[in-house]
C-alpha cells in the first residue's frame, strides 16, 4: 500500500515547519508605536501635535532650570550671574526658604516643629496602615497633645491638663457606657469638663514645669501653617461630619431641620466669606473682652467649613448602603447607637473613604486661601514678605512654581494612598 | 376559664421619657432645642452687649449712601458718586460674568480633556492625565495668581507696540496683549442691526422646529431627512445674507495706540483673563474626571447590544452611549459649576472687583460695617447655589431611571 501511495503523491512533509518569526510591523517597538501612537490619520495628527507641544515645553523649561541660579543675594545678582541667558534665580529659595517653611517661627527652634512633623507621620502610620499593630494607636492619641506642646511651646502641663480631661472622660465614658451610649457620652463630657474646671486652679500659665520657650501663634506660618491647619481642621472635622450626616439621617424632625440648614448653609457659601467672619464678625458674637488667637478662629470656621462638606460625603456613604443592613441591627435588637457603631458605620464609613479623600485633599489646598485675610501661610508669605522685599521683587515663576510643587506632592501622595486603602479594602470579587 | 381581659392601662412615668423609645426622641430633640436656642441667644446676646455694635447701630442705610470708590470694570455706568447699592450690583454682574466665561470654558476644556484621556493614542492619553493631575492637585489660589503674573508681568506695555519697527504687534491688526490687559475690537450696532439680530434668532427657530420636524418624520414614516448641513446652513446664511443686504450695519471699533495707551476697542482686563483662565482650567481637570467617570460607567454590553442591532458607530454614541452617560455626568458637572462660581470670590487676590471685591472688600473697609455687608454676600452666594441645586433636583427627577 505504501508503495502506491508513495508513487501517487510526489512529496510529504515529514517534519513540522519551523515558526516563523512574525512580520516586523506587528513585533516590539513598532507595534506597539503603530497601535499605541499612529493607529489612524487622526491618531497620527495628534501624535505628531503633542510630540510637539511637549518638545515646546521642553526648550521652555529645561534651560530654565538646569541654568538656575541657587547662589545669589538678590535678584540683580541672579542676573549678572545669568548675564542675559535664560535660567531660574533658585537662589530665592535657597535663601528665604526658612520663611517658606516655617513662617517668622524662631529659627534655634526649628528642631520642634520638624519633630511634629516626624512624629505625625508616626502617629498616622497605624490609623492609615491597618496591618500595624493596634497598641500603636495609643501613641496617635497622645500625638495631638505632644504635637501641640512642641509648636506653640509653654509650658508641658497645659496639655497634659487637656489630656487627663479626656481620660477622665474616657474612663466615667467606659463606665455608664454598659447602660446607655447617651448616659455614657453625656457622664464623659461632664467629667472632662468638671476636670478642665479643676486642673484650671493648678495649671497655671506661668507654670515653667519641663517648659518650652512659648511662640506666638501669629509667628507660625509658612507651609507649616497650611499643614496644621489642614491637619487639624481635617481631624476634627471628621466627627463632627459623621454626627451631621447622621443627624441628617435621623427620623427626628428638629434635629434634621438644623442639621439640613447648617449643612446647606455652609456649602452654599463660599469658604472666603466664612474666613471674613473669622477675621472681622466672629468677635461681635463673643463676650466682650475674649481674645481669641486669629488661627483659632480660622480653625474654628475651616472645620465647619470641613465638615459639612464630610457629612455629605458620609451621607452618601448612609445612603448607599442596602436597607437590609438598618433592618438586620433591628432585628438582631440592637439599639440605634449599637447598630451604628457596630454594623452601618463601618460598612458606610469604608465606601465614604474615596469621598472623604477628596475633601481632605479640597481642604488642604484650600487652606491657601487664608492669605487672602493677611494670615502668612505659604501663598501668603510669597505674595507678602517675600515678594514685596527689594531683593526679590520680580521672582515669581521660581516662588509659585515651589508652592504649586510643594502642594502637588502632597496632594498627589494623599490620592494615590487613597486609590492604594480602596484596592485594600474591596470585598467584593471583580 | 379564663376571659380576655383589656390590656392594663400603662400610666405615664417620667422615667419613660428617658427608657421608652416612644418617648426618648421626643426627650432629645427637647434638650437639643433647647440647647440651640441657649448657644444662639449666648451669640445674640453677646452682639447686643458688644460696644462696636452699640455704637454704630445695625442697619442697611448705608447701603443708600454715596460709595466714593470706582470700580475697573463696569458693565453697567458707575461713577464713585453712586451708591454703595449700586457699588454691589456691578460686583455681583461681574462674578456672574466671570462664572458665565468659566463655566462655558471648563466644559469645552473638561469634555475635550476627559474624551482624550480615553483615547487609545497613548502620548495624548498621558498628556491629558498630567494636565488633570497637575491642575487637580495644586490650590486654585495659586493658579491664579500665576496667571495673573503672566498678564501683567511677562506681557509687552502698550510702549512696545510703538513706532516704525514695533517689539510686538497686534494679533491680526486686531487684537493688542499688553500688560494692562487685552484690547479686542467693540461691535458698533448702526441702524438695521436690530433686523440682522432678529434674523439669527429666528434662523435659530428654525433650525429646532426643522430638527424635531425631521425626527418626526423619521418615527412616523421612516424617511430620513438630512440634518447636519441643512442646520449648517440655516444658521449662517440668512443671517449673512440680512446683514449685506442692509449694508453691513454691524461693524467694529478696532482699538489703535494713542498717547501712552490703547484707545477704542474693549479692554479686557489681566484681572479678568487670569481669574477666567484660571478658574476654567482648574475646574475643567474636575470636569474631565466626571466625563471620563461618566464615559467609563455604561457598561461595555450597551456599545456590543447596539453594534449587534447594527447601529453605526456613530450612531451607538449619540443614540446609546452618550444619553446614558449625561446621566451620569450632568450632576456632578453642575455641583462643578457651583464650585467655580463659589471660587470665583478668589477675585478679590487679583483685585477683580466682583462682589466679594466691592461689597465684601470696599464697601466693608470703608463703612465698617462688616455684619451687614458679610451677612448679604452669604446671601447673595447661598440664593444662586440653592438655585442651582433646585434646577439640579428638577434635572435628576425627571432623568431618573423610573424602575418596577
Amino acid at each position: 500500500m505504501s508503495d502506491t501511495h508513495a508513487s501517487s503523491v510526489a512529496f510529504v512533509r515529514e517534519t513540522a515547519i519551523e515558526p516563523a518569526p512574525p512580520p516586523a510591523t506587528e513585533t516590539g517597538l513598532i507595534k506597539w508605536v503603530r497601535e499605541n501612537l499612529f493607529s489612524s490619520t487622526m491618531n497620527s495628527i495628534l501624535t505628531v501635535l503633542s510630540i510637539l507641544a511637549v518638545y515646546y515645553l521642553l526648550t521652555l523649561l529645561l534651560p530654565w532650570i538646569m541654568n538656575g541660579v541657587w547662589d545669589a543675594s538678590s535678584i540683580r545678582e541672579c542676573r549678572e550671574k545669568l548675564d542675559g541667558a535664560t535660567g531660574g534665580c533658585f537662589a530665592v529659595l535657597a535663601e528665604r526658604w526658612h520663611q517658606l517653611v516655617f513662617g517668622r517661627y524662631p529659627q534655634d527652634s526649628y528642631w520642634r516643629p520638624m519633630l511634629a512633623f516626624v512624629l505625625m507621620f508616626a502617629a498616622f502610620a497605624p490609623v492609615l496602615f491597618s496591618n500595624l499593630p493596634r497598641k500603636l494607636l495609643i501613641g496617635t492619641a497622645l500625638f495631638p497633645f505632644v504635637a501641640y506642646w512642641l509648636v506653640w511651646g509653654g509650658s508641658v502641663l497645659v496639655p497634659v491638663a487637656v489630656l487627663l480631661g479626656f481620660v477622665a472622660g474616657y474612663l466615667v465614658y467606659s463606665r455608664l457606657v454598659d447602660q446607655s451610649f447617651a448616659m455614657g457620652f453625656v457622664g464623659g463630657v461632664v467629667a472632662a469638663i468638671l476636670f478642665w474646671w479643676a486642673s484650671g486652679f493648678v495649671v497655671t500659665e506661668d507654670a515653667s514645669f519641663m517648659s518650652l520657650p512659648a511662640v506666638e501663634s501669629r509667628d507660625i506660618g509658612g507651609f507649616m501653617l497650611n499643614l496644621i491647619l489642614g491637619v487639624v481642621c481635617l481631624s476634627v472635622s471628621l466627627p463632627l461630619g459623621i454626627a451631621l450626616a447622621l443627624g441628617r439621617q435621623s427620623s427626628m424632625p428638629i434635629i434634621k431641620f438644623f442639621s439640613v440648614i447648617f449643612i446647606e448653609f455652609i456649602r452654599g457659601v463660599p469658604l472666603i466669606t466664612l474666613l471674613f467672619v473669622a477675621n472681622v464678625v466672629l468677635a461681635y458674637f463673643l463676650p466682650p473682652g475674649s481674645n481669641f488667637d486669629l488661627i483659632l478662629r480660622v480653625m474654628i470656621m475651616i472645620t465647619l467649613f470641613a465638615s459639612a462638606y464630610i457629612a455629605e460625603v458620609i451621607r452618601g456613604g448612609l445612603a448607599a448602603l442596602p436597607r437590609g443592613q438598618y433592618e438586620a441591627g433591628d432585628s438582631l435588637g440592637l439599639d440605634y447607637s449599637q447598630s451604628m457603631r457596630l454594623i452601618i458605620l463601618p460598612q458606610a464609613l469604608k465606601i465614604s473613604i474615596p469621598g472623604i479623600v477628596n475633601v481632605a485633599v479640597g481642604l488642604f489646598k484650600d487652606t491657601t486661601l487664608v492669605s487672602v485675610i493677611s494670615m502668612f501661610d505659604l501663598v501668603g508669605m510669597v505674595r507678602g514678605p517675600i515678594l514685596a522685599s527689594t531683593d526679590w521683587n520680580g521672582v515669581y515663576w521660581e516662588l509659585f512654581g515651589f508652592a504649586a510643587l510643594l502642594f502637588f506632592v502632597f496632594c498627589y501622595g494623599i490620592s494615590q494612598y487613597s486609590q492604594w486603602l480602596e484596592r485594600q479594602l474591596q470585598t467584593d470579587h471583580r | 376559664m379564663t376571659t380576655l381581659t383589656d390590656p392594663p392601662q400603662e400610666s405615664f412615668r417620667l422615667s419613660m421619657l428617658l427608657n421608652d423609645t416612644r418617648y426618648r426622641s421626643y426627650t432629645f430633640q427637647f434638650i437639643a432645642l433647647i440647647l440651640i436656642i441657649a448657644f444662639f441667644s449666648w451669640l445674640i446676646n453677646n452682639a447686643i452687649n458688644n460696644p462696636t455694635l452699640q455704637s454704630n447701630g445695625v442697619g442697611f442705610g448705608f447701603l443708600w449712601t454715596s460709595a466714593g470708590y470706582d470700580i475697573n470694570q463696569q458693565p453697567i455706568p458707575f461713577n464713585s458718586q453712586d451708591t454703595h447699592l449700586r457699588a454691589s450690583v456691578v460686583g455681583v454682574m461681574n462674578t456672574l460674568i466671570v462664572a458665565f466665561l468659566g463655566c462655558i470654558t471648563a466644559t469645552i476644556l473638561g469634555v475635550i480633556a476627559g474624551v482624550l484621556r480615553l483615547s487609545n493614542n497613548w502620548i495624548v492619553a498621558r498628556l491629558m492625565s498630567i494636565y488633570v493631575e497637575a491642575f487637580r492637585n495644586v490650590p486654585v489660589l495659586i493658579w491664579i495668581l500665576i496667571i495673573f503674573s503672566i498678564m501683567t508681568v511677562s506681557l509687552p506695555g502698550p510702549r512696545a507696540f510703538r513706532g516704525d519697527d514695533p517689539q510686538s504687534s497686534m494679533l491680526f491688526d486686531a487684537i493688542a496683549f499688553t500688560n494692562r490687559g487685552v484690547y479686542v475690537p467693540k461691535p458698533l450696532y448702526e441702524a438695521g442691526s436690530l433686523a440682522v439680530f432678529i434674523t439669527f434668532i429666528l434662523s435659530i427657530a428654525a433650525i429646532f422646529f426643522y430638527r424635531r420636524y425631521a425626527t418626526k418624520l423619521l418615527y412616523d414614516t421612516g424617511r430620513l431627512l438630512p440634518v447636519f448641513w441643512p442646520s449648517i446652513a440655516m444658521f449662517f446664511v440668512p443671517t449673512l445674507l440680512v446683514f449685506f443686504v442692509l449694508g453691513r450695519p454691524i461693524g467694529l471699533e478696532y482699538p489703535e495706540l494713542r498717547g501712552f495707551n490703547f484707545q477704542g476697542g474693549i479692554q479686557v482686563r489681566g484681572s479678568l483673563i487670569a481669574l477666567w483662565l484660571a478658574l476654567a482650567i482648574y475646574t475643567g481637570a474636575f470636569i474631565a474626571e466626571n466625563v471620563r467617570a461618566g464615559i467609563q460607567a455604561i457598561s461595555k454590553g450597551q456599545t456590543e447590544a447596539a453594534a449587534s442591532l447594527g447601529l453605526r458607530p456613530n450612531r451607538i454614541m449619540n443614540l446609546v452611549i452618550l444619553p446614558q452617560a449625561l446621566r451620569v455626568i450632568i450632576p456632578p458637572l453642575i455641583s462643578q459649576y457651583l464650585n467655580l462660581t463659589k471660587n470665583s470670590s478668589l477675585a478679590i487676590a487679583v483685585g477683580y472687583m466682583d462682589v466679594t471685591g466691592t461689597l465684601g472688600g470696599i464697601t466693608l473697609n470703608q463703612t465698617g460695617r462688616a455684619l451687614e455687608c458679610i451677612l448679604l454676600l452669604m446671601l447673595f452666594y447661598l440664593t444662586i447655589s440653592l438655585a442651582i441645586s433646585g434646577v439640579m433636583n428638577v434635572y435628576n427627577n425627571s432623568v431618573k431611571l423610573k424602575e418596577r
